[in-house]
């Protein structure tokens, strides 16, 4: 098989995967050393568990993020307590059958929401506001009463409000991770149709895909990430662990595989370090540890990530700035000085700075560094390679101008870009050359 | 209208209702197979929703539609779609080689992934638009017109025999209305049929063939020398000033 070279930005996402590994392996002694944790049995199941769920919903949640479905996660995860109050007075305190009770609950919102807003005039936000608040106002009331049962007092259902990983035991990893496995391979297996359905639903559907079961089984599974996610975050945060990584992984790249690979590792490692913290202190709630760490990496992402971050971006602009300040000076320059007589006519710095001001400041002392102007006094003057520069420039516009006109006569290729670049950088030479000919017949 | 020749498209009765008022009503349409046809009519005409009724992507209230015959259930590989570029999100993670791709996932089918063939007819189409150098580039980084190639692209790889494309020509660079007049021609020299929602009087009969004028229901639809007269077009657009204008201007013309 041949293997295609990795792009820089393919190597800047894997480089930051691995970045986030080696942190939280880093975390484990650090925090050994400086909050005194003790690496017990029942700490590292809880890390453990921590990480899987952080995959799961990290993963899933690029999804609600894309589909601009981040407050359905939270309709979805808030409306899942009823169905724990419901299962517990069935079945009692099985984590097993809670879960299932909790995602039973969260489907029938999930349905409930779809058939409002396809029935009704309701908007979006309306219907999800509705459904969380009523779910979760049933299964508050159903929680006290619970209480008020002798026996159930101590069932410790309260956790499912605010997350308590401590609460996770070793056989609830196997059920963790059973489900997470058959979760990520159902994203595996149904990948094409779900990125599909999550760009354009509407080619999908007029290609022939069933689009309703689509959304109904991507929905499906961020359910079961929710739910099986409730131990750790609680009904009321878990919409930041199912959405922070998926926004801070979105940061780093540009494709669908690596945000959702990304968006895992950062669910794991705010799953794992979250709890791990959590651990210190027995009244440390899980939940709210977990997502101050999620929103760490989301912040650290906005402000860091290349590409889409804010300094990245600052810089960006800067750079763009110095080029089109550059390339402006260079024409107003050689402009001037042709309508003044010769290229190399001396041009008043009143003039230059009269149109451009600071950026004619800037794009000048580019000019004079790069040796294309010097000074005379109050004037500047284009040197030899200042007037090579410029005629090469002036000329790049005039081909653009032949290739706007004649393109399509002369049958030359289409271009997808446009003329703030060099046209001898686009166009084959063969193409060049045909332009060429063409200012030669049609001088000015 | 040639009765000889099969129809890529016949609708009849074709209806769809937003609380009961109806968007389009009553339509009845037989197009010929390898027509360039514009659709054309004022705002709220119900352009795009003929085409998303024919394609069944909204419920149709009344009406039959089918393409060479058969229903569209039977009839979806012969169909290829260009949705307004407006639809999507182009923020959304992902490369304009990738997005031309998707063009082949319903032919691929479930659980089958894209391959080094996919990726060839992707590129191949991609080249027809004039996009190769761009292939790899983040769809957020396209302007407009790059974003419309890149979806003619995706529905050229479809390889279809009958294309609705909604509003293609809308704020779209020089370039790209020329490439995409160009693509209009190949299909048509390739004997595809092609529907176009379109906005310009002053190019339709340039550009395209046969015209329907649209206008809730459907006012005139046949050969453009036939039906785009300043008579229908008043017809269609209410007798408004500037399109009258237009008309008369075509009319001179003619």
């Amino acid at each position: 098989m041949k293997v295609k070279p990795m792009s820089a930005e393919d190597k800047r996402v894997w480089l930051t995967i691995a970045g986030i590994v080696v942190l939280g392996i880093c975390f484990l002694p650090i925090g050994q050393w400086l909050f005194g944790i003790r690496y017990t049995y029942t700490v590292r199941v809880v890390a453990l568990g921590g990480s899987i769920l952080g995959v799961i919903s990290g993963a899933l949640g690029c999804f609600a993020v894309l589909r601009r479905e981040s407050l359905m996660g939270d309709a979805l995860s808030h409306a899942a307590l009823p169905g724990v109050a419901v299962a517990f007075l069935l079945a009692g305190r099985d984590l097993g059958v809670l879960l299932i009770g909790a995602g039973i609950a969260s489907w029938i919102a999930l349905r409930f929401i779809s058939a409002l807003l396809g029935t009704t005039r309701l908007k979006q936000d309306a219907a999800m506001g509705i459904v969380l608040a009523s779910w979760f106002a049933g299964g508050i009331a159903l929680l006290a009463y619970i209480q008020s049962i002798p026996d159930a007092s101590q069932a410790g259902l309260d956790r499912f409000i605010f997350g308590q990983a401590a609460a996770i035991i070793e056989s609830d990893l196997l059920l963790i991770s059973g489900a997470g496995v058959v979760v990520l391979l159902a994203l595996a297996l149904f990948w094409k149709e779900f990125k599909l359905v999550t760009f354009d639903q509407e080619f999908a559907g007029a290609n022939g895909f069933q689009v309703g079961l689509i959304n109904t089984l991507l929905s499906t599974l961020i359910v079961i990430a929710i739910v099986l996610g409730l131990q750790l975050a609680g009904v009321i945060l878990m919409v930041g662990i199912l959405i922070a990584p998926g926004i801070a992984a979105r940061q780093w790249t540009r494709k669908l595989n690596h945000m959702v690979i990304l968006a895992a590792v950062f669910g794991a490692f705010a799953g794992g370090v979250g709890a791990v913290i959590s651990a210190i202190d027995a009244d440390i709630p899980t939940g709210p540890m977990i997502i101050v760490v999620a929103f760490t990496l989301v912040l650290a992402s906005i402000a860091l990530a290349p590409g889409r971050g804010l300094l990245w971006s600052s810089w960006r602009r800067r750079l763009d700035s110095r080029r089109f300040a550059r390339q402006n000076a260079l024409r107003d320059l050689y402009r001037y000085a042709l309508s003044h007589g010769s290229p190399a006519t001396p041009v008043p710095d009143t003039f230059v700075r009269g149109i451009g001001d600071r950026s004619a400041a800037l794009g000048l002392r580019q000019l004079l560094s790069a040796g294309l102007v010097e000074t005379m006094g109050d004037n500047w003057r284009l040197t030899d390679a200042g007037i090579e520069a410029a005629r090469r420039d002036a000329h790049s516009l005039r081909l653009w101008d032949l290739y706007r006109l004649y393109a399509d006569d002369m049958d030359l290729p289409l271009l997808g870009e446009d003329r703030h670049l060099d046209i001898r950088d686009v166009l084959p030479a063969d193409a060049i050359g045909q332009l060429e000919a063409m200012t030669e017949q049609r001088p000015n | 209208m040639n009765d000889r020749a099969p129809l890529a498209l016949s609708v009849e009765d074709l209806t769809v209702a937003y609380h009961s008022k109806p968007a389009i009503w009553d339509i009845d349409l037989g197009v010929p197979e390898g027509v360039l046809m514009a659709i054309v009519g004022p705002n709220g005409a119900g352009k795009s929703t003929l085409i998303k009724a024919v394609l069944n992507l909204i419920p149709r209230a009344a009406g039959t539609v089918s393409f060479y015959g058969s229903p569209y259930e039977q009839a979806r590989s012969l169909v290829g779609y260009v949705p307004q570029r407006g639809s999507v999100d182009w923020d959304f993670p992902t490369s304009v080689l990738d997005v031309v791709t998707m063009g082949l996932y319903g032919k691929l089918g479930w659980l089958r992934r894209p391959r080094r063939k996919e990726r060839d007819l992707a590129l191949f189409a991609l080249e027809q638009v004039g996009l190769l150098d761009l292939v790899d580039r983040q769809i957020s980084q396209l302007s407009g017109g790059q974003q419309q190639r890149t979806f003619l692209a995706r529905a050229l790889v479809q390889d279809a025999q009958i294309y609705f494309m909604d509003e293609p020509f809308a704020a779209v660079d020089a370039i790209t209305e020329r490439a995409i007049v160009k693509i209009l021609h190949q299909l048509k020299e390739r004997g595809k049929t092609v529907l176009v929602v379109h906005h310009d009087l002053q190019t339709v009969e340039d550009y395209f063939d046969w015209v329907t004028l649209l206008n809730v229901e459907v006012v005139a639809s046949g050969p453009a020398a036939e039906v785009f007269t300043p008579e229908n077009l008043q017809k269609t657009y209410g007798g408004r000033v500037s399109y009258l204008h237009d008309g008369q201007v075509l009319a001179a013309g003619d």
